[in-house]
């Protein structure tokens, strides 16, 4: 017999799995809502903007490791996604996206809110198809949750024309799919690997890269036990922060632009440099030139085109993570690297990361007793300088995993994947980090916090400024603060270098935006404070709290690479 | 940098040649030319593509196609024995008798069709390699002042006997 599309839609999320939905609606998809009414296994979430509503779904697919699924209208439905889908795409994020379209018959006239969102969002979508056929519809949601899900994840757009929603077809949601353009690599080149695990033994000063690839295929365990068996040092990217425990004393740091130092000079002076799951990003690699100049490199990644694309590498090896370690550990023999590890901990005596302790509060006492405080918790970060800092000095294990935004750099992402985090773990305390800037890119989702129910933490750091930027202006563009004083009104001197006693007062004020949205808000200015308010915030069940903290303006973040710069030129104060 | 050529397999569908010259546009490779046609399955297109790059560039565009869930095979054709032809037609235009008479002549030269030809102007029709359309067009240019010029782009198939291109 058959059904209408719509019918299908709901059907096919049922058998996928879906439980929660996160969906705007709007005159092209009010259809589909009107199934959703009708049934009760699946959870629709309203956010109050689509690029929230997107960063939310990233954010409860990557602490659940389902697939995220999003329901928008067309038109500006659409393209408020956009940005989320980029952001996805980057750091991999499975997505299923559903977008609803006008009528097959209005398609090409600019029809009322037509945009052709399946062209423009190509570039940044793993996959992206509009249904053009009633019969098509069921094997291309198929495709899209198995396309999104496999190899290396990301984002995948349907887009559903009105009049495909309610026509009749096929009641059948296919069980399985085959796509003769799109295969997965599911084995390993062991005679590649072989190769890989023979530079490891012969090497002297071997150092592991690890990207957000061991985060993604769950490989940290494994990971754990190549490095510890072969007594090899770990550094990791930002995405792959928390690959092996940060307590760990094989663990070094985070390399790249705000890396530690002892972690670039690692990278620097390693003669075998074991990376995998990461693309070389010109984050971590600076000058490619001087990037791990005596070091013969293994890359191992899921993604043939990753490989040898920003970094020539001696040995690629395509391989899922978990596939390429579990093949390594057969033959991992124990090794002494003691000399080399003393080497590392000389770098790292002689240039630790640490901040000022005489001159008030600062963001790293705040990630101080963050980690002493949470238990078992999910931390998202917004981007700038604050994730930064919660990179260098968060600490993380089995019990704390890291969500960020680290290929597209999202500010606005934090809060809204923040309560996608806390809606896929309602039993996981979910602590967000921001900045003064980035929190108010979704400031609106506060709402979605408070009618979910969904008591994020949010630690914003206000510092007055748009930080990151500023920190070049300091250091590279003779302290002309153009553009990033959130204070700054008309009548401020033009030149101005910085906070005074004269400066207008800081708008909005933050605690009385989360009492109006219903929230808590507590306002720290002293060291003495953040364990209370930590404490306090942790006892609010019903909705979210932010705490304000008050950080100086002059705080940077610490070493930087200037950007080209190679990685062993570090400004360190 | 050196010309190189792909044949590419994709699925016959709305947006794919979107997609396949989108990738050569935002990733800023160097497009030459690139013929797209349907195959003896008809949900299957065969794209002939000609980039210029250097090893690594082109090494990575290959990977990119391949990546991509529309593209069903990626073919290197750079050191393959292939058969390869362009359609060019090619209008010289304001000519007196004696010139007709040269265009004639280049023409079986060339082993070009003249296919239309009016008082003042002769239409070839040629089916040569992308480079002897190249040296056939820089002659016209040389000896005449109008000339117009349609080419179609160069499609190219494995040969089965010879061993050279």
């Amino acid at each position: 017999m058959d059904i209408t599309g719509r019918k299908l839609f709901v059907k096919a999320l049922q058998e996928e799995g879906v439980t929660t939905i996160f969906g705007y609606p709007g005159g092209t998809v009010t259809d589909l809502f009107d199934e959703l009414y009708k049934q009760d296994g699946i959870e629709v979430v309203l956010p109050r903007h689509e690029q929230g509503l997107i960063h939310e779904a990233e954010g409860y697919a990557k602490s659940t490791g389902k697939v995220g699924v999003c329901l928008v209208t067309s038109g500006p439905g659409a393209t408020n996604i956009m940005t989320g889908l980029a952001d996805a795409h980057y750091d991999s994020i499975p997505l299923v996206c559903f977008t609803g379209q006008v009528p097959l018959s209005l398609i090409g006239n600019d029809a009322f809110q037509e945009v052709d969102i399946v062209g423009m969002t190509r570039s940044i979508t793993k996959y992206g198809v509009t249904v053009r056929r009633r019969e098509d519809l069921g094997r291309i949601i198929k495709m899209a949750f198995y396309i999104a899900s496999t190899g290396k994840p990301g984002p995948v757009l349907i887009d559903i024309p009105k009049d495909i929603q309610t026509a009749s077809g096929p009641a059948e949601y296919p069980s399985s799919v085959q796509i003769r353009g799109y295969k997965p690599n599911e084995t390993v080149h062991v005679g590649q690997l072989k190769k890989a695990y023979k530079l490891l033994r012969a090497a002297k000063r071997p150092l592991i890269l690890a990207g957000g690839g061991i985060n993604i295929a769950g490989a940290n365990d494994k990971l754990l036990q190549l490095a510890e068996k072969m007594q090899i040092p770990v550094v990791t990217t930002i995405m792959g922060k928390g690959a092996i425990p940060t307590g760990n004393p094989l663990y070094i740091g985070n390399s790249g632009m705000h890396g530690k130092y002892a972690a670039n000079m690692a990278v620097s002076k390693c003669d075998v440099l074991f990376s995998i799951g990461t693309r070389f990003n010109d984050r971590i690699t600076g000058d490619l030139n001087e990037f791990a100049p005596k070091a013969k490199i293994v890359h191992i990644d899921v993604d043939t085109a990753s490989i040898s694309r920003n970094v020539v590498v001696d040995v690629p090896v395509v391989s899922d993570a978990n596939l390429a370690l579990e093949k390594l550990l057969e033959w991992a023999e124990s090794k002494d690297t003691a000399e080399w590890q003393a080497q590392i901990a000389e770098w790292d005596k002689k240039n630790p990361l640490e901040m000022r302790r005489d001159h008030g509060m600062t963001p790293q006492m705040i990630f101080e007793h963050v980690n002493r405080t949470f238990g078992e918790a999910i931390y998202v970060t917004d981007v700038g300088q604050h994730q930064m800092w919660a990179t260098q000095y968060l600490e993380l294990d089995a019990w704390h995993q890291l969500i960020t935004s680290g290929g597209l750099g999202t500010m606005g992402f934090g809060l809204p994947a923040a309560i996608g985090a806390k809606i896929g773990n309602p039993e996981k305390e979910v602590v967000c980090f921001s900045g003064d800037g980035g929190l108010q890119m979704n400031i609106q989702e506060m709402a979605t916090a408070v009618v979910q129910g969904a008591p994020v933490i949010i630690c914003l750091f206000n510092n007055y400024y748009l930080g990151m930027v500023r920190q070049m202006q300091q250091l590279f563009y003779g302290k002309r603060y153009e553009a990033t004083c959130l204070r700054r009104r008309k009548n401020c001197p033009a030149n101005c270098k910085g906070p005074n006693p004269a400066c207008p007062p800081y708008t909005p004020d933050f605690i009385a935006l989360a009492e109006s949205y219903g929230a808590h808000g507590i306002r720290v200015e002293r060291e003495e404070d953040i364990q209370a308010a930590l404490d306090q915030a942790r006892t609010y069940k019903d909705a979210p709290t932010i705490i304000e903290f008050m950080i100086s303006t002059d705080e940077i973040v610490l070493p930087m690479v200037k950007s080209g710069n190679p990685m062993s030129e570090m400004i360190l104060k | 940098m050196k010309n190189r050529w792909i044949a590419l397999y994709v699925e016959n569908q709305v947006g794919v040649l979107a997609k396949v010259s989108g990738l050569f546009s935002g990733k800023s490779y160097n497009l030459q030319s690139l013929t797209v046609g349907t195959t003896e399955d008809e949900t299957v297109s065969r794209m002939t593509i000609c980039v210029t790059s250097d090893d690594i560039t082109f090494e990575q565009i290959k990977k990119q196609l391949n990546r991509m869930v529309e593209v069903i095979k990626v073919i290197d054709l750079t050191d393959v024995p292939l058969h390869m032809k362009e359609i060019l037609f090619a209008k010289v235009l304001g000519i007196n008798a004696a010139e007709k008479l040269e265009v004639f002549q280049i023409a079986q030269v060339f082993h070009v069709e003249v296919s239309d030809v009016g008082n003042d102007s002769v239409l070839l029709e040629c089916k040569l390699t992308e480079r002897r359309n190249n040296e056939l067009i820089a002659l016209l240019r040389s000896k005449f002042r109008r000339i117009e010029v349609v080419r179609g782009g160069a499609v190219a198939i494995e040969s089965i006997s010879t061993s050279c291109r």
